[in-house]
């Protein structure tokens, strides 16, 4: 079964996924492939999946049937959440989610990568190299001047920025992003474009997105998902002369 | 001035260090007004009112663990009444193995309790209650290990909210009707009483009473510090965030049903500690401890006192009971529409307790203060936007961060 991806390196690797809930078969048969480095958007109507993919891949859901391979060697649906983001898969929530309570710094420094055990984060110190690495996190999603706030007073697409910052300090070698430019301005959607292009250069990303100018602006790949499987895969405008594709998402 | 990084936490907790000061001051003061007074004086203390204290002490105790597990970590646990209970039946058991032939049958080894039964011999569970110091290791042994077994399969299952309250209510409920039974060997309906000493020491002495109001007292010192260890660190923090955002912490990779799982280990055995302090003060411990209601108390107290602060608890623990002492006195038929009332009132106007409500006047009346002097950079907002410009020594950016956080409380609870 991985015999191709031996020769052709991958992050990662849906083979047949299918997950039901009662009945409804939210994923039929899904399968993706991610090669290292790439950025790919994710787009579909309401109902195609897009989350459910995005539990699976997490180890929030467990799949009925298919494997999800990262980096060629783990399946993820053996893991539980914890250990598959300690594994390097970090993932940003379609509603931004922070710790309202703690300042910005300190939301830095729980996702900071290491100190995950009880004991650790009991005896845990932070070294001077890793608050440099929180300031130069700061600095990319554009907070240091609201670091000793509480995430809780942030505007919304600043909450956005600061989840995306707790992925990329985790270090994480995929991340999985469900969209981010819900309740941007037009500004912050194009500078969170921008960073994500700029994230790529390091990591993989899979960013789903309802918003068709940002998924332009990110320039790569596109899947549309359609009924839990892949209807169509391409770039932006060959995604959308499709066929099948306009009529899902325009006919009917 | 620098007392190191290992006091770092308890300096940066300026109501915590009035409270420790006020603690050490009263174990220093009430036993000597006890003690040294003659009686009829002015300033004597009687022994009534210092073993009302202790009481008090005890159960401040009690709402502190609450506390850590409720304010920090989210998780609304109604059965802390159980662990508290047990960790006094372990004391009590000691303290019946003190009594010796001096029951009323005069048996060498069996409680008397034992001998009305016809029992024979000694149940192997109460094998080394003989010992002072295995009864303290089963103090905390016990609510310990009850404490894990519930929270690993409870935790591990991701039972949360009303429901995890619900099942903490029937574990503590099913512990009543157990030990409400004579056969399970802990003296059933009357519990366990009529002790003699502890240590040697006559247990009606007023000296020993002292003692052990200083060992309470000295207790919830140390219990208040290592709660403020713990939620100083970082752990801490991953608490607030189990809390906040459960699931956000999952996918953060950290195991939120063993952080949970240490924090109700640690709060049970502080339930338990209380416990084995307050049997010897009150001389009596029975099966109506387990009962339901009396865990609900608890939770009031830490309500009425603020959540989430840990001097609240406290604070919240001895005023309720005060109340409590004086209403059923005066009272009686009032006081559970008063306890009632209570809760009602500080759930809808007081989100954050007592102490919450006098932050707010101190904040008001000291932004008034600042507001007359016309000082730039007093207040909090003004040090926060200096903290831009030029980095502000440690000290000033931690105070910083606790007055944020305290109205981060108020953001939560509305």
């Amino acid at each position: 079964m991985q015999a191709k991806h031996i020769s052709q390196p991958s992050i990662l690797y849906l083979n047949g996924v299918s997950v039901s809930f009662d009945g409804f078969k939210a994923l039929n048969s899904l399968s993706l492939d991610l090669r290292p480095g790439e950025l790919r958007a994710i787009i579909g109507p309401n109902g195609a999946g897009k989350t459910t993919m995005m539990d699976v891949i997490t180890g929030k859901t467990r799949p009925d049937e298919g494997e999800v391979i990262f980096n060629n060697r783990v399946d993820l649906t053996q893991h539980d959440e914890a250990a598959i983001a300690n594994m390097g898969v970090g993932r940003k929530f379609q509603k931004p989610t922070v710790i309202e309570s703690l300042t910005v710094f300190e939301n830095l420094e729980l996702a900071l990568a290491g100190g995950r055990s009880v004991l650790a984060s009991l005896f845990h110190k932070l070294g001077a190299r890793q608050k440099e690495r929180i300031d130069e996190i700061l600095v990319l999603v554009d907070l240091v001047q609201r670091s000793d706030e509480l995430a809780g007073a942030l505007s919304h697409g600043q909450k956005q920025w600061l989840e995306i910052g707790m992925l990329l300090i985790q270090e994480p070698e995929l991340l999985l992003i469900d969209e981010p430019a819900a309740g941007m301005t037009d500004v912050e959607t194009e500078k969170t474009a921008e960073l994500f292009k700029e994230v790529s250069k390091k990591h993989s990303l899979v960013v789903v997105e309802h918003d068709m100018d940002f998924v332009r602006a990110l320039e790569c790949k596109v899947t549309v998902l359609h009924e839990g499987r892949v209807l169509a895969e391409g770039s932006l405008d060959q995604v959308q002369k499709n066929e099948q594709v306009i009529e899902v998402y325009l006919g009917r | 001035m620098k007392l190191g990084p290992v006091t770092q936490f308890l300096m940066n907790d300026t109501a915590g260090k009035y409270l420790l000061s006020v603690l050490l001051g009263i174990a220093l003061v009430i036993p000597a007004l006890n003690l040294m007074m003659p009686e009829g004086s002015a300033l004597h203390v009687s022994t009534y009112t210092l073993t009302l204290l202790g009481k008090y002490l005890c159960y401040a105790l009690l709402a502190l663990a609450v506390d850590l597990i409720w304010g920090y970590c989210g998780i609304l646990s109604l059965g802390h009444g159980a662990f508290f209970a047990l960790g006094g039946y372990a004391m009590g058991m000691y303290l019946m193995r003190q009594i010796g032939d001096r029951g009323v049958y005069g048996h060498p080894e069996l409680p008397d309790f034992m001998v009305f039964l016809n029992w024979e011999e000694l149940p192997w569970y109460w094998f080394g209650f003989d010992n002072f110091f295995f009864a303290m290791i089963i103090v905390a042994l016990v609510p310990g290990i009850l404490a894990f077994v519930f929270g690993w399969l409870a935790f591990r299952s991701r039972v949360t909210g009303v429901y995890l309250s619900i099942i903490t209510q029937a574990l503590t409920y099913a512990l009543m009707l157990a030990f409400f039974r004579n056969d399970m060997g802990f003296g059933g309906n009357n519990g366990l009483t009529d002790f003699k000493d502890l240590l040697g020491y006559n247990l009606q002495s007023d000296t020993t009473r002292a003692v052990l109001f200083v060992a309470s007292a000295l207790s919830l010192v140390l219990g208040y510090i290592l709660c403020r260890y713990i939620v100083s660190s970082k752990l801490g923090r991953v608490m607030v965030s189990v809390r906040d955002a459960e699931s956000r912490t999952r996918f953060l990779g950290y195991r939120v049903d063993k952080f949970k799982l240490f924090v109700f280990v640690v709060s049970a055995v502080l339930a338990g500690v209380a416990g084995a302090l307050y049997v010897p003060q009150v001389g009596i411990i029975n099966p109506g401890e387990f009962s339901p209601i009396n865990s609900i108390e608890i939770i009031i107290w830490v309500a009425v006192g603020g959540r989430g602060t840990l001097y609240g608890a406290i604070v919240g623990a001895v005023l309720v009971n005060y109340a409590k002492t004086y209403f059923t006195a005066a009272f009686p038929e009032l006081w559970l529409f008063f306890l009632g009332a209570l809760f009602v009132v500080s759930t809808l106007y007081l989100p954050r307790g007592v102490v919450g409500l006098a932050e707010q006047i101190l904040e008001k009346w000291r932004s008034r203060h600042a507001a007359s002097l016309e000082t730039s950079g007093q207040n909090a907002t003004g040090q926060a936007a200096s903290a831009r410009d030029h980095s502000p020594p440690e000290d000033e950016k931690n105070d910083d961060a606790g007055t944020n956080r305290k109205s981060a409380v108020e953001l939560s609870t509305n």
